[in-house]
């Protein structure tokens, strides 16, 4: 039997979840597709934080009283719905971070201590800029070497390249599950597997996959990966660092603290047991809770449907698009999400933004924090739209009205 | 014309257009048809590092005025910077330094000089200042 999956989303259903999508902006129906940036918030998200706030509010770990029980048991309960949804063998595996950046931080940090000079980190061609530059300071602090995993026209590493850049000098290696700038989805179980051939540690980034595939920890067998709550339908500042409990216990913590200590004098501390040895201070707590929530929200729609409807979109958006004389699109990778990166040709992207704004769409324009990919394509930025199952084949037809409009009004 | 007179002339223009379009389409023109800056000095000495468009800025003393010219590759961006030569250059340093840039807001172009807005225009108001109180040391 044949599902069309695409029918299994009721966008317009879906919006009434979303408060915000039925704001005006510069008098215009808000269109928003910014989602690659940021999603938008459902209802069943915002009435998490507002009952924890409401009824609930305390410090976790760390009262004998009620609520802080009650916080402390949501929270955790909040750590378990993720690390179910990623299939994490163990809880304490999932690290509650600030987001994306914070968890990249904690292993490059870590690493220092694993590196020395000589030793190489890898990193894709396309990295957002939180990738790139812990991976230069924690080159400066050791003397390993980054190397750069080349990619094509098309916006897809060149696999051939990465295998020969593997050798055994070859410590770590980095790469986005998903680009924020190209929508390119790369073939990371291939990376995976072969750095571990050599026995290289991987980082995967899945700050743009987590909102459209659902990544599988122990089938991925990859030692790092990380998540920003405020992409998949949660609140922003609060993420994850996934960690295989080895490289965990291996590594040292990054933040000194409340929580993170099992016992103190002033000779020496020994640190608490995951995850808390990397969880110092009071957490965002509500946000932690609010972060399961989405992802529940997100299951209850399901990531199948999802895929399916947003790859629907981005056909019907590429399509349209292209149907505009000059218009480039950059990214062109097979394999894709529903991001979609373009120039006018002879137009800057922040004057076809800055029009896009006034008739209430928005996107983002400039480098997308990925400048080195800017510099493959040798253009000063893109216009960047990114699709989210709230959107709809009508807000395409918006879009691309007001790309050519701006495109009349700018040549 | 004193900056303050200017500035308001630029006002009454602008109260003549109706709606965001036409105060762009007119920006625009003037993004397109101005030669802002002499080539030789579109260099990266004077560029202005703002997020998403390039913005090159030159200034000179003439007598006791100080002359600017500048340049962005984004239009909407050359447009408002017309707007900003007109209204400060030809002025005298004291006046350049003491100036305000209130009237960009009213005529409805706020958006692009918010200091949150990365496009090198905030920066670029800076740097006129910046060199209206170089050249004034000088001049004293
Ligand atoms: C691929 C990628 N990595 C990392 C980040 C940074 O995430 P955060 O700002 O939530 O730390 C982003 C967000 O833009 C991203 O798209």
């Amino acid at each position: 039997m044949h599902i069309n999956l695409f029918a299994m989303i009721d966008a317009q259903k879906i919006r009434k979840d979303f408060p915000i999508l039925s704001r005006e902006v510069n008098g215009k129906p808000l269109v928003y597709l910014d989602n690659a940036a940021t999603s938008q918030t459902p209802q069943q998200v915002i009435d998490v934080i507002v009952d924890y706030y409401q009824n609930y509010n305390a410090n976790i770990h760390r009262g004998v009283h009620a609520l802080s029980q009650e916080a402390t048991d949501k929270y955790e309960q909040a750590r378990i719905k993720i690390q179910k949804h990623f299939n994490a063998d163990k809880a304490h595996e999932i690290i509650f971070t600030s987001g994306t950046t914070h968890s990249i931080n904690i292993v490059a940090n870590g690493f220092s201590s694993f590196l020395k000079k000589g030793d190489e980190i890898l990193v894709s061609a396309m990295e957002h800029h939180s990738n790139i530059v812990p991976w230069q300071m924690l080159c400066q602090r050791t003397g390993a070497v980054l190397k750069v995993i080349p990619m094509n026209q098309e916006g897809e590493l060149l696999m051939d390249s990465y295998q020969e850049l593997l050798t055994e000098k070859t410590k770590l290696v980095f790469c986005n599950h998903i680009s924020n700038a190209l929508g390119t989805i790369n073939p990371i179980e291939e990376i995976i597997e072969e750095a571990h051939q050599v026995g290289a540690a991987v980082l995967i980034d899945g700050a743009q996959a987590a909102p459209h595939i659902v990544g599988d920890m122990q089938k991925l067998d990859v030692d790092f990966y990380t998540v920003s709550a405020h992409k998949v339908c949660g609140p922003t500042g609060v993420g994850m660092l996934y960690g295989k409990e080895e490289w965990l216990n291996k590594l040292p913590p990054y933040q000194g603290g409340g929580e993170m200590i099992a016992e103190v004098t002033f000779e020496k501390t020994t640190y608490a047991d995951l995850p808390h040895k990397f969880e110092a201070g009071t957490p965002n707590i509500c946000g932690g809770i609010a972060f399961g929530a989405a992802i529940d929200y997100m299951n209850a729609i399901g990531f199948d449907a999802i895929a399916s409807y947003e790859h629907e979109l981005l056909e019907y958006a590429t399509e349209k698009l292209l149907q505009i004389e000059g218009l480039k699109i950059y990214g062109t990778a097979k394999e894709k999400t529903s991001v979609i990166s373009f120039n006018i040709e002879g137009l800057h992207p922040y004057d076809i933004g800055s029009i896009l704004d006034k008739l209430g769409v928005a996107v983002r324009t400039g480098h997308h924090c990925a400048q080195p990919i800017m510099d493959f394509y040798n253009i000063p930025g893109t216009v960047r739209a990114s699709f989210c199952f709230y959107n709809t084949k009508e807000e395409v037809d918006i879009l691309a009205e007001g790309v050519k409009r701006a495109k009349n009004m700018l040549l | 014309m004193q900056i303050q007179e200017i500035q308001n002339a630029i006002v009454e223009e602008f109260s003549m257009f109706d709606d965001w379009m036409q105060r762009y389409e007119y920006m625009i023109d003037l993004g397109k048809s101005l030669p802002l800056i002499d080539e030789q000095y579109k260099t990266d000495d004077n560029i202005i590092k703002g997020c998403q468009s390039k913005v090159w800025v030159h200034a000179e003393l003439e007598g006791d005025k100080l002359i600017f010219t500048a340049d962005s590759d984004a239009i909407i961006t050359k447009g408002i910077i017309a707007i900003l030569i007109r209204a400060f250059s030809n002025q005298k340093p004291a006046d350049i330094i003491e100036a305000d840039t209130a009237f960009i807001d009213e005529i409805g172009l706020k958006e692009h000089l918010s200091p949150t807005r990365a496009n090198g225009l905030v920066s670029m108001i800076k740097q006129l200042k910046l060199y209206a109180v170089a050249y004034q040391t000088q001049l004293n």
